[in-house]
């Protein structure tokens, strides 16, 4: 008879955030007004990657008080990042009942080598990759769902394309493959052969895949909506832009009607000030490059 | 019964589930993401799981609130709710002051399992039917129900799921899993 186990449960939650944009927030009153503006879920943390990157250093796993404070603001799904590799990070995350947890490249890598293996946790973990192989790697170690890393904190939303298109391709490739040859493909993307017959049968990744990294404006979700991603995160870009409610809202509009470009002309209107952006080549840090 | 089209709420959430479910059992659908997409000719709704305020907010700003309110009151059209479609159909939401389209005479309590890891898995029954298995997504609960409810489906001395003439809703998720006998419950049952 038919089972769910917690692995699935917890892919289930990333199936009903999709559609949806998850918006970064460093206090309550940013948690609420995300909220408000139609956020499906937030990402409590104390710096956006905007600012990460401006005052460089060690960035680390939040306040565990301050996320709490964001957990009573809000009755949406609340987020929250750990160090890639940090798994005593991971464990107090799970132990105030974060509702996911982001690996995320965002923060200083504690770890080199290993990722987390998440396997070993209730709690689901969402992983940022730049292509296929990355992400099933990151799916065998226990992912409950994918974003692509796109380059965070720069307004530059052409890492993120770069990634998605490529992750899609390689999965148009696999599908396109004959059974046989999936052995050698598996080898080659360094990837479990289970998780690639997967992907062949299926032509998608085994779990929800968002687009991260760079989305500063509604014509940003509408693009990587129709690359094929299932909803957005949004972090920087609202937060560093004029009129936060106003463009969250926007964005929020623009992916449930990502084609409609009639409608996303209208959201796009007197939107105020975006967020200062960054061209992802001038920049020192890449942490895209975190965690491969 | 094929000739049937049902309308699936597509604002956010697990709608293309939804979707996938009822093409396996040879049902046309379409998709609703803004007004003119409800001017369309249809014989149900779907309301998928997701965030609530998010698909209340969007329904609302969208126009798509008082077209889809007054079919459900005015011609009783049929439809099928999960999780965040529970609450959006629920007459009351508990420490809520936020109510949506309040068609079903129930109280509902949002996150009544707590966060995510308060998320399981079950087997019950459902109307006639044995061994359904239910995924509760940080599921909201049924605390409250009129006397024209009836009581389909229960966990731990809770209603899950329950029928109100036209309206059946519940607080897990059929289109997560495989298990097809809810929907033809809905298509044979609650349809006309």
């Amino acid at each position: 008879m038919e089972q769910a186990t917690q692995a699935e449960l917890n892919r289930n939650l990333a199936q009903m955030l999709k559609g949806g944009v998850i918006m970064d927030v460093t206090n309550p009153e940013q948690a609420k007004i995300a909220e408000e503006a139609g956020a499906c879920a937030v990402m409590a943390l104390e710096r956006i990657p905007a600012d990460i990157r401006a005052a460089g250093g060690v960035s680390r796993m939040s306040d565990p008080q301050m996320i709490r404070g964001i957990q009573e603001a809000v009755s949406i799904p609340v987020m929250a990042k750990c160090r890639i590799g940090h798994f005593a990070e991971a464990q107090i995350l799970e132990a105030i009942e974060i509702d996911y947890i982001d690996e995320s490249e965002v923060l200083s890598p504690a770890d080199d080598l290993y990722h987390i293996d998440k396997t070993a946790f209730k709690v689901p973990f969402v992983c940022g990759a730049r292509d296929l192989g990355e992400a099933l790697r990151r799916i065998a170690e226990g992912a409950a769902m994918i974003r692509t890393k796109g380059e965070p904190g720069t307004g530059d939303v052409v890492q993120a394309v770069r990634h998605m298109r490529r992750m899609n391709a390689e999965i148009r490739r696999i599908v396109s493959m004959r059974e046989d040859e999936l052995y050698e493909a598996a080898k080659e993307l360094a990837v479990p052969y289970d998780l690639l017959v997967q992907v062949h049968r299926n032509g998608r990744l085994p779990v929800v895949n968002f687009a991260a990294g760079g989305i500063a404006t509604p014509a940003d979700a509408s693009l990587m909506m129709q690359l094929g991603a299932e909803g957005v995160f949004v972090g920087s870009g609202i937060f560093k832009s004029g009129d936060p409610a106003k463009r969250a809202q926007a964005i929020v509009k623009a992916v449930t009607n990502f084609r409609d470009a009639k409608l996303i002309a209208e959201l796009s209107a007197g939107l105020g000030e975006a967020m200062v952006g960054i061209n992802a080549d001038e920049i020192r840090t890449i942490m895209e490059e975190r965690g491969k | 019964m094929s000739s049937r089209r049902i309308a699936v709420l597509a604002l956010q959430g697990d709608f293309a589930e939804h979707e996938q479910a009822l093409a396996s059992l040879g049902v046309e659908t379409f998709e609703i993401r803004q007004a003119r997409d409800a001017q369309q000719e249809f014989d149900g709704l779907v309301i998928p799981g997701g965030e609530s305020t998010v698909m209340g907010k969007l329904l609302r700003e969208l126009d798509l609130f008082e077209p889809l309110r007054r079919r459900l009151v005015e011609q009783r059209l049929p439809v099928m709710a999960t999780c965040a479609g529970l609450i959006l159909l629920a007459k009351d939401i508990e420490a809520d002051a936020t109510r949506h389209f309040a068609t079903l005479d129930v109280t509902v309590r949002r996150n009544a399992y707590g966060r995510q890891l308060g998320s399981f898995f079950t087997t019950g029954t459902f109307a006639d039917l044995s061994q359904v298995p239910m995924s509760f997504i940080r599921a909201p609960s049924i605390e409250r129900v009129g006397s024209d409810v009836t009581v389909l489906a229960s966990f731990g001395g809770r209603p899950t799921a329950v029928r109100q003439g036209h309206q059946l809703a519940m607080a897990f998720h059929p289109e997560l899993l495989t298990d097809n006998r809810i929907y033809s419950y809905f298509l044979e049952n609650v349809l006309p």
